[in-house]
């Protein structure tokens, strides 16, 4: 599967990740760590048309990106 | 409506920052000085006599109220996660070179826009700059630009500069005779206290909630076309816009003066407006944020931002005391060279941490 570990990275770093592994098709599952990146993620995806579910894992985030 | 309701906090954030701007002005602080991050963190440089440029000391309690309300919305909202590692002495450098570029223009991205609401002329340069330092920015991150992940820490880590915070507060209520206290000049204009420190917390908390940054707004519409943060900065400017319309209306201290010359706290040479906050707009992005996000980072456990934000304190201090920052006359030869040797050390750093490097 298709899959992003943005864990770490400072704005706008997981968003361009996303948007680059994006380009490999979806599903697409992106690992983020704070509340920031879990929001921009989610707010591109929709904004481009697709559909975004996430859940929490530990202490981390898994945002999965359909079409 | 989902989507204007998804918008909503960082409008209000918007509109609050200009408000608490305009009323601290109203109550005292320097006009157009509402808010500064740059020109806030300079008077506390001075405050604890980092450098003696004499009408700038003062230990702000807004930057005080700025991290402390954003400790804890942070920890409020379980989102006080402490990380570090990334890049310290890169982030270090970044900050202090946005510095030189904040003291050359004489005001954040944050005083930027405020300046614009009171309708100082000057900023238009600065926001010319401030856009095109991003752009610059933009291409850096489209190369691969990363100052690399960040490493869970210890939690005493991420409460560091919280509790640098409460020292300072302590500091500027006890006012012990080792504290440097401006009796002239901007940094003699002040807000009570009380008041100063209660819009810092608001303005910090709501910071930390909606993401406000001045930097990302401008970069996310250049990069994503997404304009969610923009709507924050538009929002600051119609706040203070509105706000100082009604203040000069009362006849209170501030008020909207359109113009160039005579401004507040600012000077005219628009060339050296517009590089430095080049500097600045592109040291941001690098960043990943603007100085006030930074500061809210470093009160939400992000010590990768306190390692910025002492890099633009030390910065501040350094160019006071040899002659960087400008002043209402206008630029000093030596900032210039500052800004020049700033911008090229920022494109080095650059392009030494792209993938394609």
């Amino acid at each position: 599967m298709n899959q992003v570990d943005a864990r770490g990275y400072s704005c706008p770093e997981p968003v361009l990740m996303t948007k680059n592994a994006l380009k490999n098709g979806t599903p697409l599952v992106v690992l983020v760590d704070n509340e920031t990146p879990l929001q921009n993620v989610r707010r591109f995806a929709a904004n481009n048309g697709y559909q975004v579910s996430w859940k929490e894992v530990g202490e981390d985030y898994e945002i999965t990106i359909t079409k | 409506m989902t989507k204007f309701k998804g918008h909503l906090p960082v409008i209000l954030a918007g509109l609050v920052v200009g408000i608490a701007s305009v009323v601290l002005v109203a109550l005292g602080n320097p006009v157009n000085m509402g808010f500064c991050i740059a020109c806030f963190l300079r008077d506390i440089a001075g405050g604890v006599g980092m450098h003696r440029a004499a009408i700038v000391q003062y230990i702000r309690p807004e930057i005080i109220g700025l991290v402390l309300g954003a400790m804890i919305m942070a920890l409020a909202g379980k989102e006080f996660k402490v990380r570090g590692g990334s890049s310290p002495m890169t982030r270090f450098v970044l900050g202090f070179c946005v510095m030189v570029g904040a003291l050359m223009f004489l005001g954040c991205p944050l005083r930027m826009v405020i300046r614009l609401g009171g309708g100082d002329g000057n900023a238009i340069l600065g926001l010319v700059g401030f856009i095109i330092g991003i752009f610059v920015g933009t291409l850096f991150l489209k190369a691969g630009f990363s100052l690399k992940k960040s490493q869970p820490q210890p939690k005493i880590e991420g409460l560091l500069m919280p509790a640098v915070n409460v020292g300072l507060l302590i500091l500027v209520i006890a006012a012990p005779a080792f504290i440097f206290f401006s009796v002239e000049g901007p940094g003699s204009m002040r807000a009570p206290i009380a008041a100063a420190l209660i819009a810092g917390l608001v303005v910090g908390a709501i910071a930390q909630r909606s993401r406000l940054c001045m930097a990302g707004g401008i970069r996310d519409a250049m990069m994503l076309k997404d304009f969610h943060l923009l709507m924050g900065f538009v929002a600051i400017f119609v706040a203070v816009l509105v706000g100082n319309l009604i203040v000069g209306g009362m006849g209170l201290k501030g008020g909207f003066n359109p113009g160039f010359a005579g401004q507040a706290v600012a000077h005219t040479d628009g060339l050296w407006n517009l590089l430095g906050m080049v500097l600045v707009g592109l040291g941001s992005v690098l960043l990943g944020g603007c100085p006030l996000r930074q500061l809210i980072l470093s009160g939400s456990g992000n010590s990768d931002s306190s390692v910025a934000v002492l890099g633009m304190v030390v910065g501040a201090a350094f160019c006071h005391n040899f002659g960087l920052a400008s002043s209402t006359d206008g630029p000093s030869f030596a900032g210039k060279v500052a800004v020049i040797i700033g911008l090229v050390l920022v494109c080095a750093i650059g392009a030494g941490n792209t993938k394609k490097a």
